[in-house]
């Protein structure tokens, strides 16, 4: 019997001949992330376990990008731990001020993360590195201290459900369409702790950034890991960033998986997860009137230059309607030197947009960009739970950047084939 | 172990966002963190709750993001155990992580109303409810899991283990 991807990574990262799902293991880390959020609890602990040195400076990534630029006395006390720790351990990726992007888009496009490796993260999205062919896993903050100090994590061994998409992806259905509707067919429990894995015909010639959204919303079905065998594409992306040496890795033809579902994209239509579950899904011709005071674009999820100029493509010459506020939010500096030097920003702006600097800010109901009372988001970030983005009776949408930049002009959840 | 106490039944999927809201998430501090505890599943839920109370979930209970917050929002509210049909899986491994007793059972959620009390015997396996006497199994849980609870924790768990090794 053969063994998936993921196995694969996990089996080379123990030193273990064989390993079955199921399994506990102790696995070497490639790469352990924190945030403003979790690494504070991390570096409490791992000063509390008497820890004197990191198992490795370069392999421990610090982002401060949550409540960044710091929104009030307690998160600049947070981010004040985080900044002590690192520079006393010395850690090589330490992000920050004006160096600061969403962490998901940032470790990807620095050639942090890489094909192969082994990265956990304390945050959920983690998982968004499975887009380059790493098996990646959100951890809580005790596993990140853990990691820091040792080098090694415990894990189980997932089995894996393989997800075969064929057909070619319509006009404006994007990886984040497709990822929204797999979520809607499984459930936000429909792959609890295991991993899915992203093959066919549709996903061999996807973008990088489409697969990074899709990734990226794995643990929104429960997943642990989402993860697509790297090829051209990846190579591609990662050569002119990797300062080491990657792996690419593909699963064996006779590899087990728990479950085989196919799906025919030339079917689909643009997608939007109605309140308040990820999994509620629907295509935009059955989305009804559904009239909108905010549209999000940005986030780990969709953050990306592609998004950004998929929604400039259509906010060209156009306007946000009156009652809409729209916010555009690049993920990561680079992203938004690019959007500034594509013209992007400009027309962002002059459709009304506020443009944010790189942060994770509204994603999470932190700050910049907070909904009151029955106020509705339309939003390309991944999560849309009650009080998500703000108040308990707010509600979030969830929606590729051609929706939500179609939703802002036409004031309501849109389609852009109507503009 | 035992935990005895009134049950607090929550539904599917209860998110981490719903047992601690994100925009309480600048601090760590686990009192502080206590008092918002369930706070956008039932705003009364730390007025009400007395130390030793369980909290019940159905499906998928924790699911949502990696924030630890969570489960020390719990323990730190005086929550003696967490029982659920099923953890989202950050959740589970948070709660062994960090020392909150949690449990599954399938049974439970069913034959349970709000309100009433059971007591929880981890040694044994075993859910009672007082008022029937009425007994439910709890799921096993792997031997390293086990180790890890005796421990008092994952850091404790690993500050034993270079402690020994380094005595070599
Ligand atoms: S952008 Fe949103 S989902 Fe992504 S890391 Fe930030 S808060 Fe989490």
């Amino acid at each position: 019997m053969g063994n998936t991807i993921t196995e694969k990574i996990l089996m080379a990262h123990t030193g273990l001949k064989k390993i079955t799902p199921g399994q506990l293991i102790n696995a070497k880390v490639d790469i352990a992330l924190g945030n403003d959020i979790t690494a504070p609890i991390a570096v409490k602990e791992f000063d509390k376990a008497g820890g004197k040195k990191v198992f490795n400076k370069n392999k421990i990534a610090l982002v401060l990008d949550h409540f960044t630029p710091n929104k009030d006395i307690n998160s600049a006390q947070q981010c004040k731990a985080v900044r002590e720790f690192a520079r006393k351990h010395k850690i090589t990726h330490f992000y920050e001020g004006g160096n600061v992007g969403v962490e998901h888009a940032l470790l990807p496009e620095k050639g942090i993360v890489l094909p192969g490796d082994l990265v956990i993260g304390a945050d959920s999205h983690t998982c968004t590195y499975g887009a380059l062919g790493a098996f990646a896993t959100g951890v809580g903050s005790t596993d990140l201290a853990a990691a820091m100090l040792t080098g090694e994590l415990w894990l189980k061994v997932p089995p894996s459900i393989k997800f075969i998409i064929y057909g070619k992806l319509p006009k404006w259905v994007s990886g984040k369409d497709l990822i929204l509707n797999i979520i809607g067919r499984i459930g936000v429990d429909g792959a609890l702790y295991q991993a899915m894995e992203f093959t066919g015909e549709t996903i061999r010639k996807l973008p990088m950034a489409d697969r990074f959204s899709m990734a990226n919303m794995a643990i929104e079905a429960g997943a642990k890991n989402g993860i697509f065998a790297p090829d051209t594409i990846t190579r591609e992306y990662v050569k002119t960033r990797a300062k080491r040496d990657y792996k690419f890795y593909a699963s064996d033809e006779d590899a087990s998986y728990t479950d085989i579902i196919e799906i025919n994209a030339a079917k689909l239509e643009p997608q939007v997860a109605f309140p308040h579950l990820p999994s509620n899904t629907k295509g935009i011709s059955k989305a009804g009137k559904v009239k909108i005071d905010q549209s999000l674009i940005g986030s780990c999820t969709n953050g990306r230059i592609e998004d950004l100029r998929i929604a400039a493509k259509i906010l060209k010459n156009r306007k946000a309607a009156s009652h809409v506020r729209l916010i555009v939010v690049p993920a990561t500096p680079d992203i938004y030197r690019q959007a500034m030097k594509e013209g992007l920003l400009e027309i962002f702006m002059k459709a009304d947009a506020v443009i944010s600097p790189p942060s994770c800010g509204a994603c999470l109901g932190g700050h910049l960009g907070i909904l009151a009372e029955g106020e509705r988001a339309v939003a390309t970030t991944n999560r849309n739970f009650v009080g998500r983005m703000g108040h308990t009776k707010s509600e979030v949408y969830l929606a590729s950047p051609a929706v939500a930049a179609a939703s802002a002009v036409l004031g309501r959840i849109a389609s852009p084939a109507e503009l | 172990m035992i935990c005895k106490g009134k049950v607090w039944k929550f539904g599917d999927n209860i998110d981490t966002d719903a047992i601690i809201p994100a925009r309480y998430l600048t601090t760590s501090d686990p009192q502080a963190l206590a008092t918002h505890c369930m706070e956008d599943a039932d705003p009364d839920f730390v007025a009400r709750m007395k130390a030793g109370d369980i909290i019940l979930g159905g499906e998928n209970f924790g699911c949502g993001s990696s924030r630890e917050h969570a489960p020390i929002s719990i323990k730190a509210a005086g929550v003696s155990c967490v029982i659920a049909k099923s953890f989202a899986r950050i959740f589970y491994r948070n709660s062994f992580n960090m020392g909150l007793p949690i449990f599954e059972s399938q049974e439970l959620f069913d034959a349970i109303q709000d309100g009433e009390e059971i007591e929880v015997d981890s040694t044994a396996g075993t859910i009672t409810l007082t008022s029937s006497n009425k007994v439910f199994k709890i799921n096993s849980i792997p031997p390293f899991m086990e180790e890890l609870i005796a421990d008092g924790g994952l850091m404790k768990h690993i500050a034993g283990k270079r402690g020994k090794n380094e005595k070599r």
